[in-house]
């Protein structure tokens, strides 16, 4: 039977980054393939070029025996390719019908066969069991409609080959579990799919082969059943990354305290009912998938978000009315969640952002001016103490890699000893030797008794590094559990709101 | 007090309105075709200015009206593909490449005009588009001359804002457009093209403008002088989020506000003692409380301004 | 066509590029010239020499750059922090008519005179923009159409007042404010020339500028606030602060420039005393690249086009508007010339 995918020799070069090299690989009709590896690695840049967001350098796609042109995603729709993207390509200011018919009708014609392609997209959504209302605006639908929405796209547009990138970075377990139960039903309505993912578990629970990318390259392809998942740890990465280990130790006495914190925006409650004590010396991992609030957590544990209700102090001090000037000031060192967006200012130097959140103290100006030379002198500091690699002072922060610009966020903040830190997913897109060193930061400034509020997406992390864990939902977290309570199945029983105390409540 | 009650019930000041409601209709067209693909244009000043000398201009070396209307257009359009040409595929700063566009093309104007044209003590005049009375129906009391006694381009910018109305809300060009101003990405990831939907938008929407500015010379006056444009682009560009991007309500805007300027000019000579540049600036004025009212709601198309960069995310 | 960042912008780049972008723009506008029927190179150096071609050209010459290097820091500052002040025109007047309103009957010496008419034409221009900033930071009103606005509306008013309680009595023809006192004229920099010593006032507000810029704590978050608003308010900086910060400097250079003009030059207002300062500062700061240093260069630039092509249109025949194409086409090419600099085009 033609192989539904085969690609040959893809090369793909971003100036001096090869980010796929050489890479080959093919799809049997009816079958799941998982494509694994860590961040970097080039998973979503090859699934583009076989989408056509961008055109290979070197190499070819067959789709179904037919040549694929490169770099058109139009070709790629036309041969029955169709792509979930890990961020939604969808307009919310629009219905769901208006994001799927797009394109589907040519520009020319002179009305839109709405009511027919309702009637389409309601067939099909009924067909792949993926319901979903037509007129409903998709800024008002949660991320798993969105999803779903992004799915029907693609089947709208009768693709045979679907690819998803990272499906399940944004469910929670039961959905993911039922996401992976639609998949496999969709292959036995004739769909070959991809997905792309760094999780092992469900690598191992989903797919038929997966095929490993490292640095690049495809370094093996394996039949699912034929393999473990420390077997494909170890492709993924490549040696033996040893992440530091969190050793115990007494805590100490309560830094940060959050009572009865409710915070609204634009009316709506994103915390609510929130209470939480970090201790000194300790690291609290507050987990939960994401969209469940944590956003809002950041901000305010940021100061860039206020308590309509509740107090919030920070080493007795009341910071709830604070902005983030003051925040910093009583003593708090923040990782914010979007380096890129929020914490660090591309175009300025290394010195620059390594003091920009002390402009205004008096190691850094005087009377007004900039002290260069101090700023200057204290980044070389950073750079030296943090193994920042690839930079002088002088260096344009935003040709950093992501693993030294956080080494560089993370610096600045445990430079100043601060008393409480916020981590918020310290270690999203970084690869394994740049996680390796934000945790062993942790670690070490939790043995010099700061206290640490980690919030983080991946599960193994916040075990890793936490001394307690709770789980926030819908803007409300669940009571603690000690690092030895928590394994998989209570943690993920935990983020999807199944808490101890509404069971036994009920 | 009760002149200015008085000229309310003219019918000459309703028909004027219509009249003066044109240039602006076209105008806000124009702006919201533009920035409900993603981009801003801010050379509609300038662009408007163009379509009025050009315009102007072929009708006075002896085209027809209605091709001097075409040459107006195709200026524009023209103009507009400058600037997408700056914007979108090379994704400069809108702000500034509108800025440009503006100085530009009114420079240019005012240049071919001073170089084509002689102008002795008093501007050459062309032959303007006359009101065409529409049979019968002009001749129904107060509606009548109000709407079935305007000029060809009048009626030109209504049927505008009713064409481009039913393209946005209901053809597939009109949902990609609407697309491409809220998610490029969405756009490209369906297989078409948004960098060729924002250039289409953008010379479309810029040959409307300068349909607007040419109804100054063919119609509203029969010459043209610099300075004629007098700041009606920007109020356009203000009408835009006033309408919240929808050509219906765009029109309400633009009648609304001519209903203003036509007052505040009658009124000029109603009431004695104020000096009239305090009339004249009733519509900059009104202009800007427009703006801070509706500000806070405004649905901004997501992606205006942004520009597209293909593969970054 | 793909645009990659390039990771270090060589210096001779940065110099090369409003250079390129002016022989771009003045090759685009030789085609017009040639359109006319005239040499483009005879036009260019009737150009020339009516910009540097004798001692009063030059002084002519300086003289209009003293204002535009005033609207050209104003914009340059603003641009800088993303705040489109497209007000310079405005500014400029409100300074101008408030400095020969109190300067008329003032009745101190010259020299506590002078600094304190700058002063005020500094809070005209800087109150001015700061309507705008505030309805930006309070309603999220875009500012470059409310500051664009207000120019007409300025322009209205300056008319309001010198057909009204400013007018001279003594102005035949064309109607002029009254003009400012005597005392409070500038002393002339070049004898028997207009160039006076607001010039040396314009280099100097570009020092200080540029000082502020560089390195004052201000001036680095002006420079953060501008680059990334988001990740300068994680860092504390605040954002209002900033804007207005920037709004009332950027305002008080442009107010500068109309007071400056009115002590220096035109002793009163007319409606009639900018051709578009304001506009053109936009264009001098984007020649500079936003630069203070670079904006008194591009000041003497865009000033000797104008004056060359005075006396380029005298002497051809060629409209002078080919002044105003010029420097509008310097805008679009210097655009461009910065996206070179800063990015390689690929196929």
């Amino acid at each position: 039977m033609t192989k539904a995918l085969e690609l040959n020799g893809i090369t793909k070069r971003f100036g001096t980054l090869t980010a796929n090299d050489d890479v080959t690989l093919t799809l049997d009709q009816g079958e799941i393939l998982a494509l694994l590896g860590e961040n970097g690695a080039g998973k979503t840049t090859l699934m583009n070029i076989l989408f056509g967001h961008y055109a290979a350098d070197e190499g070819s796609v067959r789709v179904f025996g037919m040549d694929l042109p490169s770099g058109k995603p139009r070709a790629a729709i036309d041969a029955g390719v169709g792509m979930v993207h890990q961020h939604f390509t969808l307009a919310g200011n629009l219905t769901v019908l208006d994001n799927i018919m797009l394109g589907a009708e040519p520009l020319t014609r002179m009305r839109s066969a709405r009511a027919e392609a309702r009637e389409k997209l309601m067939r099909i959504a009924n067909r792949f069991g993926l319901p979903v209302k037509p007129e409903a605006r998709v800024s008002m639908l949660s991320v798993g409609e969105r999803q779903r929405v992004e799915i029907l796209k693609a089947l709208y547009r009768d693709a045979r080959i679907l690819i998803l990138d990272e499906p399940t970075a944004v469910l929670a377990r039961p959905e993911a579990m039922r996401l992976f139960e639609t998949l496999r039903d969709m292959t036995k309505e004739g769909l070959s799919l991809i997905f792309i993912s760094h999780k092992l578990h469900e690598v191992m629970a989903a797919s038929d082969r997966v095929a490993v990318l490292r640095g690049g390259k495809m370094v093996a392809e394996r039949k699912t059943s034929e393999s473990s998942a420390g077997e494909l740890a170890e492709l993924m990465v490549g040696r033996r990354v040893e992440r530091p280990v969190r050793q115990d130790h007494m805590i100490g006495a309560p830094v940060l305290v959050a009572n009865a914190i409710r915070v609204e925006d634009a009316g709506e409650s994103r915390l609510d009912d929130m209470s939480f004590t970090v201790h000194a010396g300790e690291i609290l991992g507050i987990v939960g998938v994401s969209g469940n609030g944590q956003a809002a957590l950041g901000a305010l544990l940021s100061g860039l978000m206020h308590p309509a209700k509740g107090e919030l102090t920070l080493a007795g001090e009341d910071i709830a009315a604070q902005g983030p000037r003051g925040v910093i000031r009583a003593g708090a060192g923040r990782v914010p969640e979007d380096r890129h967006a929020e914490g660090v200012v591309g175009d300025l130097s290394l010195w620059e952002n390594a003091v920009l959140e002390r402009l205004r103290t008096p190691e850094f100006s005087r009377r007004g001016f900039v002290r260069q030379s101090a700023a200057r002198a204290y980044c070389a500091e950073l750079i030296e103490r943090f193994d920042i690699r690839g930079a002088t002072p002088d260096t344009r922060i935003g040709l950093l890699s992501g693993g030294n610009m956080q080494k560089l966020i993370l610096g600045r903040v445990l430079a100043n000893n601060p008393r409480f830190v916020l981590a918020n997913q310290p270690t999203r897109g970084l690869d394994e030797g740049a996680i390796a060193a934000v945790h062993a930061e942790l670690l070490k400034a939790r043995a010099e008794g700061a206290a640490i509020l980690l919030i983080s997406e991946e599960l193994e992390e916040a075990v890793a590094l936490s001394d307690r864990i709770q789980a926030i939902v819908k803007g409300r977290l669940s009571k603690p559990i000690s690092a030895l309570e928590a394994n998989p199945q209570r943690l993920g029983l935990m983020m999807a709101g199944v808490w101890k105390e509404d069971v036994d409540a009920a | 007090m009760t002149d200015a009650i008085d000229l309310l019930l003219n019918t000459n000041l309703w028909a004027a309105v219509l009249r003066i409601a044109t240039p602006l209709i076209f105008g806000v067209l124009g702006a919201l075709l533009c920035e409900r693909s993603g981009v801003l244009n801010l050379g509609i000043e300038g662009i408007m200015t163009m379509g009025a000398m050009s315009g102007w201009l072929a009708v006075y070396i002896g085209a027809p009206l209605l091709v001097g209307l075409l040459i107006a257009a195709i200026c524009g359009a023209l103009m507009g593909l400058l600037h997408a040409a700056l914007t979108v595929p090379l994704g400069l700063s809108q702000h500034v490449s509108g800025l440009g566009i503006t100085l530009f093309a009114s420079a240019l104007a005012y240049y071919l005009y001073r170089l084509l044209v002689e102008v002795g003590d008093l501007p050459p005049t062309i032959e303007a588009f006359q009101p065409l009375n529409v049979p019968f129906l002009s001749d129904i009391p107060i509606l009548g001359p109000i709407l079935f006694s305007q000029a060809f381009p009048t009626y030109l910018a209504l049927l505008a804002v009713a064409i481009i109305a039913y393209v946005l809300a209901r053809t597939p060009l009109g949902l990609a457009i609407r697309m491409t101003g809220e998610n490029p990405h969405a756009v490209e990831a369906q297989g078409l093209n948004p960098i060729r939907i924002r250039i289409g938008a953008v010379v479309a929407g810029s040959a409307l403008m300068a349909l607007g500015g040419a109804f100054l010379t063919t119609s509203a006056f029969n010459s043209f002088f610099p300075g004629m444009v007098q700041g009606r682009g920007w109020i356009c560009i203000a009408l835009v989020v006033f309408a919240s991007w929808r050509p219906g309500k765009a029109l309400i805007g633009a009648l609304l506000f001519a209903f203003f300027d036509a007052y505040q000019l009658r009124l000029q000579t109603a009431i004695e003692g104020v000096p009239y540049q305090l009339f004249l600036m009733g519509p900059y004025v009104l202009s800007i409380v427009a703006l801070v009212l509706v500000a806070r709601r405004a649905e901004v198309p997501a992606a205006l301004m942004t520009p597209y960069r293909r593969g970054e995310r | 066509m793909r645009l990659d960042r390039r990771t270090h912008v060589p210096l001779h780049l940065v110099i090369l590029a409003p250079l390129a972008a002016v022989f771009a723009a003045l090759v685009l506008a030789a085609g017009l010239i040639a359109a006319a029927g005239v040499n483009p190179l005879t036009a260019y150096a009737e150009m020339l020499k009516g910009a540097f071609g004798s001692r009063l050209s030059i002084t002519e010459m300086l003289t209009r750059a003293t204002p535009l290097i005033f609207t050209g820091l104003a914009a340059a500052v603003a641009f800088r922090a993303r705040l489109w002040n497209i007000g310079g025109e405005g500014q400029f007047f409100v300074g101008a008519l408030v400095t020969a309103g109190i300067g008329h009957s003032l009745g101190v010496p010259g020299w506590i005179g002078i600094p304190l008419l700058m002063l005020a034409g500094m809070a005209a221009g800087a109150l001015l923009l700061a309507v705008p900033a505030f309805l930006r930071l309070r309603f999220g009103v875009d500012e470059v159409v409310t500051t664009l606005l207000l120019n007409f509306i300025v322009i209205l008013f300056v008319g309001l007042m010198i057909e009204g309680p400013m007018r001279d009595p003594m102005a035949f023809g064309w109607p002029s404010s009254v003009p400012v006192d005597g005392d409070f004229r500038l002393p002339e920099l070049i004898p028997r020339s207009r160039l006076h010593i607001g010039l040396i006032f314009a280099i100097a507000a570009a020092a200080a500028v540029w000082m502020v810029l560089a390195r004052t704590v201000f001036g680095a978050e002006t420079r953060a606030a501008g680059l990334n608003a988001d990740a300068a308010t994680f860092a504390g900086i605040s954002l209002p602060r900033t804007i207005m910060g920037v709004a009332f400097l950027s305002g008080a250079l442009a107010g500068l420039a109309g007071s400056i003009e009115v002590m220096g030059v035109t002793a009163g207002v007319t409606t009639t005393m900018s051709p578009g300062f304001g506009y053109a500062g936009i264009v001098v700061a984007m020649l500079a690249a936003l630069h203070p240093a670079g904006v008194v260069a591009a000041a003497v630039f865009v000033a000797a086009v104008f004056v060359g092509a005075d006396a380029m249109s005298r002497a051809t025949g060629i409209p002078s508007f080919i002044a105003d194409v010029i420097v509008a086409l310097c805008l679009l090419t210097m655009i461009v010339a910065l996206l070179l600099t800063t990015y390689r085009v690929r196929r």
